[in-house]
């Protein structure tokens, strides 16, 4: 037992550092993210991320499958753009097989992957909602983003791990009823894509908790080595369905949403706005799928040369890279996932530092993170 | 109250409703049923997604499947508050102490959904892994499991009413009575 004074000493002197645990249990963290945080009094003095809660080996288990198959694991990591996932590992085992895929398989690639991404950015801007203290952008996101599941379940067969891409175009043809659908969805889509910005864009609170929070320069986004939506919102353009165009991006019409505030209003206002874009680009493509094979001809084992391969597509969250060593055989020998999350989880840090605690959710929510593609 | 809502009522009601004859019910239960009928009907789950699964449990609270028809809406983050553990998501070696430790915060009684393939035996990650936790009944145990990687809203819709009708049917865990 300490005598009175010593202990009235310690509460009148200055306030300490003070360090919470955040995770790995907790809503905010969009899953199993362990956050150590340093306080004094309200104001973050460190963030120290803890990874590893959901590290499945995803990469060491490819290296056990042959190329076929290790395409099922990758849309398990960023589940939110599973079809980009399987793009790129596609692309990369293309790429070794120098297999050039029928126009109509692009065509269906470039249309699911931007699917994919408005039901992304809707689970997103649900989820910030969320983490904010409002429950209704939830419930509009969700009304959206299933249309879209509907749409997915009809031709893949599956709501979120579609599984869609194989090497050498899609694995079957799009229902009958996909084009019917997806117009229908259009409809109803830019008809609520107003309320977006009515419920949260224009609203005073949610102006005041985002706007100068969470700053990022582009410098710094670069050095971080950010991509995606968190790079765009800091000014630094790097879309790659612009800079290395992939299956048929280069014949879309459509612009790069680049925002230069480096602050959460402008990540959030690059994904709200780049939901825009997506539209854009179904509407150039769904009326004019053309007719033709939706699969290349392959051979039932597929062999790489040996070599290097990579592929990098840009998923809802930034840039996802594939590379894989071949050794020749039917299973490669290393595969590499540079993983957008990872990246741009590196940056919470510089973006937390300085300011309140309460802030860090919205950062967060603004990163828009995935957990299982950050640990893999 | 009319009619047919009371008919409703009395007809879920776990026990017997008489009619006096000056007006007024007599009530004849035991309280073991009321408790589980109470129980069985406002499930609080804990918000705990690990992957995707967590997704499709998100879907099961959104607009088009709304678990609340249920009693399933209050999801609460803490498991203080919480009588079910929704394991929605792949387990693995680092996140099972945390897991277990969750379990044993709740307060009795609490449930278990073992939501998806992984939580049943690894699923996906079986073979090869060198992290997965094989089934997350090595940790804690499971009540109900749900299979598909990952399920879809519906069968998780159908899974808390299986626990529902376990817990009214009362009993051990083992015993399932439909």
């Amino acid at each position: 037992m300490r005598p009175n004074e010593e202990i009235e000493e310690l509460l009148e002197s200055k306030e300490e550092d003070f360090v919470i645990n955040i995770g790995p249990q907790h809503p905010s963290t969009h899953g199993v993210l362990h956050l150590k945080v340093k306080l004094q009094g309200e104001t973050v003095l460190d963030v120290q991320p803890h990874l590893g809660y959901i590290h499945r080996s995803i990469e060491k288990m490819c290296e056990a499958s042959t190329y076929r198959n290790f395409i099922y694991l990758t849309s398990r990591m960023d589940y939110l753009s599973a079809h980009m996932n399987n793009q790129a590992c596609s692309m990369a085992v293309e790429q070794g097989m120098a297999l050039a895929i029928p126009e109509r398989a692009k065509v269906i690639r470039i249309l699911m992957s931007e699917l994919t991404r408005i039901a992304s950015h809707t689970l997103w801007w649900g989820a910030l909602g969320l983490d904010l203290g409002a429950t209704t952008p939830f419930f509009i996101g969700f009304r959206d983003r299933e249309e879209i599941m509907d749409i997915f379940e009809e031709s893949c067969g599956a709501r979120l791990t579609m599984n869609y891409n194989v090497p050498g175009g899609v694995m079957y043809d799009i229902h009958p009823n996909f084009q019917k659908r997806v117009h229908t969805f259009l409809v109803n889509f830019k008809k609520n894509l107003p309320e977006y910005d009515q419920l949260l864009t224009g609203n005073v609170i949610f102006q005041s908790r985002m706007k100068g929070v969470g700053v990022i320069s582009a410098e710094d986004a670069i050095s971080y080595g950010c991509t995606g939506p968190v790079a765009r919102g800091s000014g630094v353009s790097c879309d790659m369905r612009k800079w290395f165009p992939y299956d048929g991006y280069e014949g879309a019409k459509f612009d790069e949403i680049l925002e230069t505030g480096g602050d959460c209003f402008s990540r959030y206002m690059v994904r709200v706005r780049e939901m825009y874009e997506s539209v854009k680009i179904i509407e150039q493509y769904i009326d004019n799928i053309p007719e033709g094979d939706f699969q290349a001809k392959t051979k039932n084992v597929v062999k790489l040369p040996k070599g290097e391969f990579y592929s990098r597509v840009e998923t809802a969250r930034g840039e996802l890279g594939v590379y894989i060593i071949s050794d020749g055989s039917m299973k490669p020998y290393r595969v590499k996932f540079r993983s957008p999350n990872f990246s741009n989880l590196s940056a919470l840090k510089h973006m937390a530092v300085g300011g309140k605690i309460g802030d860090l959710v919205a950062i967060m929510a603004t990163l828009d993170l995935v957990i299982p593609d950050i640990d893999r | 109250m009319t009619d047919t809502k009371q008919q409703e009522l009395i007809k879920n009601f776990p026990g017997q409703v008489h009619n006096l004859p000056g007006g007024g019910n007599i009530v004849m239960s035991t309280i073991e049923g009321v408790a589980n009928w109470s129980r069985s009907n406002s499930l609080w789950p804990l918000v705990f997604g690990t992957s995707c699964c967590a997704i499709e449990m998100m879907s099961a609270a959104s607009a088009k499947h709304d678990w609340s028809r249920f009693g399933f809406e209050v999801a609460r983050a803490t498991p203080r508050q919480a009588d079910l553990i929704i394991c929605a998501g792949t387990i693995v070696y680092k996140m099972a102490p945390v897991l277990k430790r969750l379990y044993d915060q709740m307060a009795d009684p609490k449930y278990v959904i073992a939501m998806g393939a992984c939580t049943i035996s690894g699923g996906p990650f079986f073979y090869n892994s060198y992290s997965v936790v094989r089934g997350v009944d090595h940790v804690i145990p499971v009540d109900v499991y749900i299979a598909g990687c990952p399920p879809r809203p519906e069968a998780l819709l159908h899974a808390l009413i299986t626990l529902q009708e376990k817990i009214k049917a009362g009993g051990p865990r083992e015993k399932i009575n439909i």
